[in-house]
């Protein structure tokens, strides 16, 4: 309990990844199996049904502090939180303990639910009065159901990879149910977590691992180039660039595994698509994008349903657990467009347009509403594309692939045995890193909520690259995005200037505008126009961020 | 019956004596609790003081008419007798007692109730009527030991040491950089100060107290081997600036009386929060109150409708006092805190 009281403590205080993981495989390495076992399931976000109603463990603590009902909550509204509040108020403990996680959990807390109410009083007392105030935080928070702590599950999977010496995507897959355990996670269950690779694992016919990803590479040149590039465009597969999340559907050994492009697995997130794919044979991966689809016209048919804005998918993607309205509300479907295995094949080496025959074929005779073909567009020449993508923003697309007919299926962002080029339609938008803070005015007056962005003003590749301001927002956000961006930036405030402070380079947003223009009086170089925050990219590393060549290939072209 | 002190626009007043209590405004004649700038303010024509806030005063404030006197003399103004009693906030920190026509006040300032070690400790003073600060006015704050909270930041600073990185622990360079100095094991390391905090440790030890010896970055025999073992003491200004570039990777730490909650922890954005303050928590808040034996209470600041409502409650006759003071620690209080304080 002590080790992981400070371990709590420790992940609270720090903004810095490198820090969290430390701290989380220095515990892991030292923790006792049982004690890691559940520190896991709470780390990961496993949470039991809220043991102690919170409206009685505010009453047991204000009677024990010995203070008047307005007095705990002048001291809750002050600390802003239930747990907190408690393990601060309530007397100093006179005895101690030396119990781990595991004891604490099994032998004390979840036996509280089948206590007597009688009994409640005299038993958490007696609990409390062992604990010192930050094992009281974690013990309250635990007991109240409100467990959270700045990690995510990928972070813990990266963390117990580490300590296993195994690789982090097959911790994923172990991770799969573990939260879901209806008993309790053990410290055999732990033990198998960060233990070797069986050989059912390292055989590819029973394992859950995708491929790496084959990335696109951002095309920007004008038209009138397109054929010299180019060439004819009956050497390319021409698709939609759908605004979604990027996925391989891996179907082996009677199991379904699907995975984002952060080689993160979300089967979770999604369990019509996982339903979906139990009819898949054995031996398949399928590439594609998880888009909201929905029919406005009420039609039976779902290819007749359009793709939905991404900020609807982030709903899903925000939640823990899918309830049913969500799934009717926000149904999603599987926009296939490569087929990396079939019959337990590896087929990336096959030329492209070999690979989506054979998947328009598979979608074909599944005939799955969730399963559906990203569909190939035609045309006769490069002029008759880019007058169907001027379609694009009102389709709710962001552009167009353009896949080499003959390529392979190649190994991340590599252009050796193929190549997919990403032609994003010009609703400007550009993903830029944040680099100054400003506070705001009215309701916003306490909050940093005016932004200066910068993008690199060279490729990544050049270790000298700087970042340079480009322009300044301060709408897109939704509220509680803006507190945790305020939260970000005060945490990592370089210096401060009045109202302004420079923060250290960690925020990535994608932003959108309408117009853009050589100035000669900005840093940059270029002016923009209503500029404004599409979204907060927390999957975007800042390397990642665009460049001031990809900014000033959104120029227009001089006559 | 009048009152023998009424806060008025320029500050708080003693209407017999004619003179003013750590004002706000310049005026004639101040009597001043301690040296920190919200209660030592420049301008006015005569200041009284406790001896040792002589060094703090004059080297803030310039060439100010200042009268210096050690606790328990009493001297008699406009027949008002005062006297000065420690307070235990810092070095030269006083209590004032006024004394007029058989009625007694104390004006506290800030206070403390823990010995420290830096300077004398808090004497309760009986009076009648008795004006207390609230900084810290709310039974979530409660102090560990001077004596704990030394032997925490000790072995913080021992665990950076031995992982071979330096321990920069933001801090008051008034007060509170020279309790960590009189706590610190100058066995873990040597002791680097920033150029703020160095001349309130020669007022210190001049005023003998013993401190831990320190270093200046300037010093030759400070390099980059030697900081990795340091504690680093340094004001919270110097968080984020390039000041802090020499030390390379280190460990950082804030210490105030807010970093109780951990929401002011994880605003500060440090390594770890060290729960230390110059004003008297919760409990000590309540002893010190009663120990005057006083009826009457006024609350000049922190939690004042709080501790007002409270001290009502418990029987005496309180209320609050406008006054201007804002505390050190005050620079980032909780937020959901500032509606309560008036």
């Amino acid at each position: 309990m002590k080790a992981f009281a400070a371990l709590y403590r420790e992940l609270d205080a720090t903004t810095s990844s490198l820090a969290k993981q430390a701290a989380l495989q220095h515990y892991f390495l030292s923790a006792q199996a049982g004690d890691a076992a559940w520190a896991v399931y709470f780390l990961a976000g496993g949470k039991p049904r809220q043991i102690v109603p919170s409206k009685l463990l505010r009453t047991l603590a204000q009677e024990a502090a010995g203070l008047p009902k307005w007095l705990f909550d002048e001291s809750y509204d002050a600390v802003g939180d239930l747990a907190e509040t408690i393990s601060l108020l309530l007397p100093a403990p006179t005895q101690s303990h030396e119990l781990g996680l595991a004891v604490w959990i099994e032998q004390r807390l979840l036996p509280l639910r089948k206590l007597a109410p009688e009994l409640l009083t005299e038993t958490l007392r007696a609990h409390w009065d062992q604990l010192a105030t930050d094992e009281r935080l974690v013990y309250f928070k635990l007991m109240t159901g409100g467990f959270r702590v700045g990690v995510s599950k990928l972070q813990v999977t990266q963390a117990l990879a580490a300590v296993g010496g195994i690789d982090t995507k097959r911790v994923a897959q172990r991770l799969m149910g573990y939260l879901h355990i209806s008993g309790q996670p053990t410290a055999e269950d732990y033990a198998l977590l960060v233990a070797p690779e069986n050989s059912g694992e390292l055989n590819q016919k029973t394992s859950g691992q995708p491929y790496p990803f084959f990335l696109a590479h951002p095309f920007n040149l004008p038209l009138t180039q397109f054929d010299a590039v180019l060439g004819v465009p009956e050497n390319w597969l021409v698709e939609w660039k759908w605004d979604g999340i990027r996925a391989q559907l891996v179907r082996r050994a009677g199991q379904v595994w699907i995975w984002s492009r952060g080689e993160e697995l979300v089967t979770e997130r999604f369990p019509e698509l996982a339903a979906m794919a139990a009819a898949l044979p054995d031996g398949c991966v399928i590439d594609g994008e998880i888009v909201v689809w929905r029919n406005d016209a009420e039609s039976a048919d779902s290819k007749a349903g359009k793709v939905q804005p991404f900020a609807q998918l982030q709903k899903r993607i925000g939640r823990k657990t899918i309830g049913a309205k969500m799934l009717r509300d926000l149904p999603v479907v599987l926009l296939g467009y490569d087929l990396l295995e079939y019959e337990g094949q590896d087929l990336r080496a096959k030329p492209q347009f070999e690979r989506r025959a054979w998947l328009d074929q598979l979608i074909e005779q599944l005939a799955q509403p969730q399963l559906l073909p990203s569909p190939v567009l035609h045309a006769a020449s490069w002029d008759e594309f880019a007058r169907q993508r001027e379609a694009a923003r009102s389709m709710g697309v962001e552009g167009m692939m353009l896949k080499a007919r003959a390529a392979q299926y190649g190994v991340g962002r590599t252009k050796d045995v193929g190549v997919w080029w990403k032609w994003k339609i010009d609703p400007m938008s550009i993903d830029a890193v944040l680099i100054y803070a400003q506070r705001g005015h009215g309701r916003r007056a306490s909050l940093y909520s005016d932004y200066t962005f910068a993008v690199w003003d060279g490729a990544p590749d050049q270790p000298e690259r700087k970042l340079v301001p480009f322009a300044k927002a301060y709408s897109g956000l939704t509220d509680v995005e803006m507190a945790k961006v305020d939260a970000v930036i005060r945490k990592t405030t370089i210096e401060t200037f009045g109202p302004v402070r420079s923060v250290k380079p960690t925020l990535v947003f994608e932003l959108a505008f309408e117009g853009i223009a050589r100035s000669p009086r900005h840093k940059s170089g270029i002016a923009v126009r209503f500029p404004r925050m599409l979204r907060w990219r927390i999957d975007k590393p800042i390397a990642e961020a665009d460049t001031l060549e990809t900014l000033s290939a959104l120029l227009p072209t001089v006559p | 019956m009048t009152n023998l002190v009424v806060a008025r626009p320029e500050g708080l007043y003693c209407t017999a004596g004619d003179f003013y209590i750590d004002p706000w405004k310049a005026v004639g004649r101040a009597v001043i609790t301690h040296a920190h700038s919200d209660h030592a303010r420049t301008g006015h024509g005569h200041y009284l003081a406790h001896t040792h806030s002589e060094g703090t005063l004059r080297a803030r404030l310039g060439a100010i008419t200042l009268q210096s006197e050690p606790y328990g003399k009493t001297i008699e103004h406009n027949g008002v007798k005062i006297s000065l009693h420690p307070a235990g906030h810092v070095l030269g920190s006083a209590q004032v007692r006024l004394e007029h026509k058989g009625q007694v006040w104390v004006a506290s300032g800030d206070y403390k109730l823990e010995d420290d070690g830096t300077c004398a400790p808090f004497e309760a003073v009986r009076c009648d009527t008795f004006i207390t600060e609230s900084t810290f006015g709310l039974p979530i704050y409660r102090w560990a030991t001077p004596a704990a909270l030394s032997l925490e930041i000790n072995e913080w600073w021992r665990s950076n040491a031995d992982a071979g990185r330096a321990s920069v622990l933001f801090c008051y360079a008034f007060g509170k950089a020279q309790r960590i100095l009189y706590g610190a094991d100058p066995s873990i390391g040597p002791i680097v100060v920033h150029g703020a905090v160095e001349p309130l440790n020669a007022v210190y030890r001049a005023a003998g107290v013993r401190l831990a010896p320190t270093l200046s970055v300037s010093d030759t025999s400070v390099n980059p081997q030697l900081l990795k073992r340091a504690l680093v003491l340094a004001p919270p200004s110097a968080q984020g600036t390039p000041w802090m570039k020499r030390f390379g990777n280190y460990s950082d730490a804030f210490a105030s009386g807010w970093m109780q909650l951990r929401g002011a922890r994880r605003r500060r954005g440090v390594d770890r929060g060290f729960v230390m303050s110059d004003h008297a928590d919760w409990p000590s808040l309540q002893k010190a109150i009663t120990s005057t034996g006083a009826q009457r209470v006024f609350v000049t600041h922190g939690s004042v409708a709080i501790m007002v409502r409270w001290l009502n409650d418990h029987g005496l006759e309180a209320q609050g006092f406008k006054t201007e003071y804002g505390d050190e620690d005050m620079s980032e209080p909780p937020t959901a805190n500032s509606a309560s304080a008036s």
